[in-house]
């Protein structure tokens, strides 16, 4: 067996990689702790749970570069190494590192599936080769490295095609080339994404029935089919953007076993060890298929699969890659019987994406071959037009009312799915949205009977079997009392007097053929219950955070996850709602029981009744956790923490700033502005620049700052009524800081200060951050004097977040979260504190916690943090910095000095005092001798140009911005962090620093 | 209608009824755990008489079709459902699954908890069940001799070949059939109770089908079936493989809910490899019995380490508990058919592989 093992993680969250790594990183490190290895965990994301303390042995923040990664092995000395579980990231690093020498020097043994092996499954033409050799047909192809190849390639096999670049991720830099003149700007950017300068134009064949499997194989050659899924888009839409159902509905017993066995004899060629994923696309009119392309690793489909099934892919993945067969391992749900199956689902799955185009109201929403959305809701029921509306329930978003409803099916959009109802709502036929979408009737019957349930709830009387019916299509009580006229609370009690109540069922992998001692629980309506409440003395239940989004990413499951290991030391029994299938919190071994489940009043309701519930904890879900408190608490559901009148009081900024004026900590000015008349008249009184802020959003949505009385008014006329009421806020030039505490009602423990690099205005999520701070201690201490008023005057009890401007030498209060921020994950881990557990705990009113007497920790290291952008994937967007945050996910770099810390996240980047090439610099600035001599769009076109940097408002300056983007340059539309690159130069030699409160603290290395 | 399920000596479900069940239906209930797949089981003769239980709640999403029938005609004797799909979509489908068991008189009971009463079977093991409309039913005598009911009239033969197979009919499963054809053999079918005409046949080798039921209802032609099993190759499947075993002093004895579905992992001794099977089956071979016979194991069950074939020690014998032919489920041990004609084929081999 191995001693020491490195694993190496996906990075950042973008577009195409989000937190199912985190799911599938933590339970391949947990996996390979159980088996004895010491986990050295290389993994530049810090708002993940497999970054934390307890789950590798050493953690290092660092970049996932070649050059990075083999200075950790140099010093830690691994003897294997898995890169199966960390994405395409980690893939692409495990092959670079073998190429150039550095598993063999090291001899590092790389596990699982074989370089070999991975380069035949993800380079285009190997794969095309050997799917030839195996007879499995693949669509008309052809590898090309210029332009002019894919040309000749249209002309012969016809216009459309599609372009994917090898080596990539989320279908990043692809696309689907309508005509000749869409040719050369899709081509030439897919070569520039490809990392091997290769990309094969295909011919489409959009329309197919778009079919997975989630295959594992072992050494011994024993293949089994996880699970299969069934695009509700057909080919044509990246399956990251498609509506997905697992099992296959639509696909006869033949045609199953005709894929599985074509996926079975793909993974075995390509000597699969572990997990891999096989696309194929079916002709919805005959037998004949094609094989779309494979991840011999695991993926976000393999995420899915295992909460679909029960069947946890990436631990048995690391089990296998560590040398056992599937035989040999126990499968965890029944305990009894072994790996070696292919579960049996008794219920119904529907994935539903979630896109960001509610934040880029100016995005286009059309979806093709390059993924879009930022994490998706997965829901379980045993109809599927239940498990449809409990998707959409899940998405925790409004769908915006659409005005020409076929315009989003002759090219497919995010809300294609929603103009299908509407349309069918106004009496289309399934027969005319089939012709227009190829997406099988089969799918359109399910949403039309949906429809009609609705136009029964409008017109009949609520009778016993409607309301029944109802039910199992998934119908909430809201939604039936809107449609029928009722109150929520007539349908409510209505529905209870006819004795029709939410049932329980798990999941177990088998379907109930053996005895399962499962914690995995899904609701519906559909049956008995079978499942007992939870034994416990005490019994908490935690509101997860719904799906990834921008806004609101893994570092709120962090939160969760934290505070279910926390109660649970602390003898509770803990019970986790939440329905994001990539998530370590919906790992049915992370808590007590799992409902995997909208988070939505109703049925959050029905679980704190049916478990007979002590507390439910909503500081640890992001916004969507606390949105509920309000509606909870009315039902009389007894909730952890504050009062919700309380955090009315802190998020009510009328009320806030009444308050902080009576205590006498200066804020910044502002009004709230229930009308646009309102906000006219407000913003008369206060001098231009204006920041205007929506209510009710997630990461700063709608949130601008308008320089003139027309950008208030084009502000106003874009937001949506629910945003109401607006505050304008006089928009102050300064620095932002914030700070995450914990506070029993008296006392705070507040670790230190996270500074924001680039000035206000710069939505706190987009801006680097430096942790500690460099503020002076007078000033550090005014802001934490200021945080114990503001908690002490509201008798504020567990963890909240605060920001602060500084401005002149004063300190102004922004705004109070009273939940778990996104800084949490980084306060905690550099500051060694767990704050989760002490706000736990202040929470659950633990006596032996004293937050008075705990110290300030001295925290030895530097860490900054820095947003990422998923630019690739919104290349039309204008990604420059401002209150409307954009970032999908952040990383973090940790060194002794900030220079060096900072040298590390820009290390991808090339220096520009060595190639006048590097920068173009499109403002006055006294770097400008950096700045490369070409005109813009010549420096476009070299391969040196790198950087482009204009912090301008133009629209000259937007354009270009959004031309560097699509050219794949990355853009600093702030000075600062610009000059912090400039800073970062000044380090030449980057050492690996493990993160504080690893296991081995105190051990010298080596 | 409201309709319901009764089991023998056990628990009630309520359900709605089909139209073609009014005096109601009686037959062993058994549950499928395949998530496709249903017109191959319902049509398979191993199913006569049963009342099948669906475990995934959406069936009939894809119709019923002309090529995927395993007999001629509807076996089961009642289907039990979540939903039963009203519109149906496929390109093969020529009717829906409602259609197709209302057509042929099968009644069938949906919006039932079918997790219930698997957990009901599971726990409680198989008996028999009566699908009816009314409000209590009282149990009959259950039929017996099944294979007695499914094997053919008269030997057929199909297809044509330099290598001729008896297909010993115990209710064979038209996906054994086709396996074979696909080899290009010539395939003679035999009713199993006119075993004595075998040599008229004059084949290279015998395969002996599924069936349904106990494998002991065929004891009467267990000497006659020893003497063709010592004269020619033979390949025993399902209800075959077990009365092989019989024929040679081996025994068998009842699952308490049997095996039924697609994801069966099955571990072969020679090889060391496991690979997933489709099955249907209540009966196994006692693995003690095998002691003292010339027979040895080849495949056991990886979940219950129950026998799944075996092989001969001398002779060119080989026999497997699950469907290598799959209709329904998946085709990993499709490889068996090639094993046996090879063995079949080889002058003076032998079944045993140590």
């Amino acid at each position: 067996m191995y001693r020491k093992v490195l694993v190496i993680g996906s990075g950042p969250i973008i577009i195409g990689q989000a937190a199912e790594f985190d799911y599938s990183g933590t339970q391949g490190c947990l996996a390979l702790k159980e088996e004895g290895c010491e986990v050295v965990l290389v993994n530049n994301n810090p708002a993940t749970i497999m970054t934390d303390h307890d789950v590798a042995d050493v953690v290092y923040c660092e970049p996932l570069t070649v050059e990075s990664v083999t200075k950790i092995i140099e010093l830690e000395k691994p003897d294997a190494l898995l890169a199966g579980l960390g994405g395409q990231t980690a893939l692409n690093l495990a092959v670079e590192l073998e190429k150039e020498g550095v598993l063999e020097k090291y001899d590092l043994e790389l596990l699982g599936t074989s370089v070999h092996s991975i380069q035949q499954g993800e380079d285009r033409e190997l794969f095309r080769g050997l799917m030839n050799e195996l007879s499995q047909p693949v669509p008309e192809s052809e590898v090309i490295t210029t332009v002019s190849q894919a040309k000749a390639f249209a002309d012969e096999v016809g216009y459309p095609i599609i372009s994917r670049p090898a080596y990539t991720l989320g279908g990043r830099g692809g696309g689907i080339v309508h005509s000749e003149d869409e040719l050369e700007e899709l081509i030439s950017t897919g070569l520039k994404a490809s990392p091997i300068h290769q990309v094969i134009v295909e011919k489409s064949i959009a329309g197919f029935k778009e079919i997975e499997y989630e295959i594992m194989r072992d050494h011994n050659g024993t293949c089994i089919s996880v699970c299969n899924m069934e695009n509700f888009d057909p080919v044509g839409v990246h399956t990251g953007d498609s509506i997905v159902v697992a099992p296959s509905q639509t696909l006869s017993d033949v045609d199953y076993q005709m894929l599985r066995s074509a996926a079975f004899s793909i993974v075995s060629a390509l000597n699969v060890i572990g997990g891999c994923n096989v696309q194929l696309a079916l002709d919805p009119e005959s037998r004949q298929y094609y094989v779309i392309e494979v991840n011999p690793r695991v993926s976000r489909s393999s995420a899915l699969a295992s909460k679909a099934t029960g069947y946890p892919i990436a631990k048995m993945a690391t089990k296998v890659a560590l040398g056992y067969t599937l035989d040999q391992i126990e499968n965890p749900l029944t305990g009894h019987t072994y790996a070696s199956f292919e579960p049996a689902l008794d219920y119904a799955i529907v994935k539903f994406p979630r896109w960001p185009f509610d934040k880029f109201s100016e995005a286009d929403r059309k979806l093709g071959t390059k993924m879009r959305a930022t994490g998706e809701v997965m829901a379980i029921d045993r109809t599927l037009e239940g498990a449809f509306q409990k998707a959409v329930q899940s998405l925790d978003t409004t769908i915006p009312v659409i005005t020409d409803p076929w315009e989003h099916l002759k090219k497919p959009t995010d809300l294609r799915y929603f103009a299908i109802l509407d349309l069918l709502r106004n009496g289309e036929t399934v027969e005319n949205i089939h012709k227009q979408t190829k997406i099988d009737l089969f799918f359109l019957q399910i949403m039309k009977n949906i429809i009609a349930m609705e136009g029964r709830l409008a017109t009949e009387p609520l009778s016993d079997s409607l309301i029944q019916q109802a039910k199992v299509y998934g119908f909430l009580d809201a939604q039936i009392a809107n449609l029928s006229g009722n109150s929520e609370k007539e349908v409510v009690e209505k529905r209870k007097s006819l004795n029709i109540n939410r049932q329980f069922k798990v999941v177990d992998t088998c379907a109930a053929e053996f005895e399962a001692a499962t914690n995995y629980v899904y609701s519906t309506f559909t049956g008995r219950n079978e499942i007992e409440a939870l034994e416990g003395k005490k019994k908490a239940l935690i509101l997860g955070s719904g799906p990834i989004r921008i806004g609101q990413g893994v570092e709120f499951d962090y939160s969760a996850v934290k505070a279910i290991q926390s109660l649970q030391q602390q003898g509770w029994t803990t019970i986790m709602i939440n329905n994001n299938p990539e998530t370590v919190s919906t790992d049915y071994e992370t808590a007590d029981r799992l409902y995997f489940e909208p988070i939505q009043k109703e049925i959050v309701q029905s679980i704190v009744d049916f478990e007979k519930v002590d507390a439910v904890f909503t500081q640890f879900g992001g916004q969507t956790a606390i949105n509920l408190a309000a509606e909870l608490e009315a039902e009389g559901i007894p909730l952890a923490g504050v009062p919700t009148e309380v955090l009315d009081a802190l998020e009510d900024r009328d009320k806030f700033y009444a308050a902080l004026k009576t205590l006498g900590v200066p804020h910044v000015s502002g009004t709230t502005c229930h009308t646009k008349k309102e906000a006219w008249e407000a913003a008369e009184t206060y001098a231009f620049p204006i920041l205007c802020r929506p209510s009710y959003v997630i990461g700063g949505q709608g949130m601008v700052i308008v320089h003139n009385q027309q950008e208030l008014t084009d502000a106003l006329e874009e937001t949506d009524d629910r945003h109401f009421p607006i505050v304008l806020d006089a928009f102050m030039q300064g620095t932002e800081v914030e700070v995450d505490l914990v506070a029993d009602g008296d006392h705070v423990f507040l670790p230190e200060v996270i500074e924001h690099l680039e000035p206000g205005g710069v939505h706190s999520g987009d801006s680097m951050a430096l942790f500690p701070s460099t503020l002076s201690s007078s000033m550090k201490d005014k802001i934490s004097e200021y945080s114990k008023e503001i908690v002490s005057h509201f008798d504020y009890k567990g963890i909240m977040n605060i920001q602060f401007l500084l401005s002149d030498e004063e300190v102004y209060v922004l705004e109070v979260n009273p939940r778990a921020s996104r800084t949490v994950p980084i306060v905690s881990k550099v500051a060694n504190v767990p704050l989760i557990d002490l706000a736990v705990r202040v929470l659950i009113e633990d006596a032996e916690l004293d937050l008075k007497n705990m110290e300030v920790p001295v925290i030895p290291k530097k860490a900054v943090k820095y947003p990422v952008f998923s630019s690739y994937a919104m290349t039309e967007i204008d990604h420059k910095l401002g209150p409307n945050m954009k970032s999908t996910g952040e990383g973090m770099c940790v060194a002794e000095t900030v220079e060096k810390a900072l040298r590390k996240v820009f290390s991808h980047l090339p220096n520009a005092h060595q190639n006048a090439d590097t920068c173009f610099i499109d403002v006055e600035s006294s770097s400008k001798k950096l700045s490369t001599h070409l005109s813009f769009e010549e420096w476009l076109t070299i391969d040196e140009a790198s950087l482009y940097v204009n912090d301008q408002q133009s629209e000259e300056a937007r354009h270009r911005r959004i031309l560097a983007v699509k050219n794949g340059v990355t853009v600093f539309s702030e000075l600062k962090t610009f000059e912090a690159y400039l800073q970062s130069l000044a380090c030449e030699e980057m050492e690996p620093t493990p993160l504080p409160g690893n296991k081995r603290e105190g051990v010298q290395l080596g | 209608m409201n309709g319901y399920l009764y089991l023998q000596n056990g628990k009630t479900f309520e359900g709605k009824a089909s139209d073609s069940m009014m005096e109601g239906v009686q037959g062993e209930i058994v549950f499928f755990t395949g998530m496709t797949g249903y017109q191959e089981v319902l049509t398979d003769p191993s199913y006569k008489g049963q009342i099948v239980v669906f475990t995934y709640p959406l069936i009939g999403n894809y119709g019923i079709n002309n090529e995927d029938g395993e007999s001629q005609e509807i076996q089961v004797s009642g289907v039990v459902m979540y939903q039963c799909a009203e519109a149906p979509s496929h390109f093969q489908s020529t009717q829906s699954l409602g259609e197709y068991l209302d057509g042929q008189g099968i009644p069938y009971l949906t919006e039932v908890d079918t997790r219930e009463v698997t957990k009901a079977i599971r726990s409680e093991g198989t008996r028999q069940a009566a699908l009816t409309v009314h409000s209590s039913y009282s149990f009959q005598e259950p039929g017996t001799k099944q294979i007695y009911k499914v094997q053919g009239e008269t030997a057929q033969t199909y297809g044509k070949g330099d290598f001729r197979v008896a297909l010993i009919d115990f209710g064979w499963k038209k996906s054994i059939l086709e396996a074979l054809l696909e080899r290009n053999m010539e395939v003679s079918v035999l009713p199993f109770s006119k075993l004595g005409s075998i040599d008229d046949l004059n084949p290279d080798a015998v395969v002996l089908s599924n069936g349904p039921g106990n494998p002991k209802d065929a004891v009467t032609i267990l000497p006659q079936l020893k003497e063709v099993l010592d004269k020619y190759p033979a390949f025993g499947i399902c209800m075959g493989h077990q009365v092989i075993a019989l024929a040679y002093g081996a025994d068998t004895t009842k699952l308490p809910f049997g095996h039924r579905g697609a994801n069966h992992p099955v571990k072969d001794v020679v090889t060391g490899k496991v690979f997933l099977s489709s099955q249907n089956h209540n009966y196994v071979v006692k693995e003690g019995s095998l002691e003292g016979t010339s027979l040895q194991k080849r495949f056991y069950n990886v979940n219950d380490g129950s026998i799944e074939g075996l092989m001969h020690e001398s002779k060119m014998i080989m026999s497997c508990q699950f469907h290598p032919e799959a209709h329904p489920g998946p085709k990993d041990a499709e490889w068996l058919f090639d094993d046996f004609i090879q063995l079949a084929k080889s002058k003076g081999g032998k079944a045993y592989v140590s």
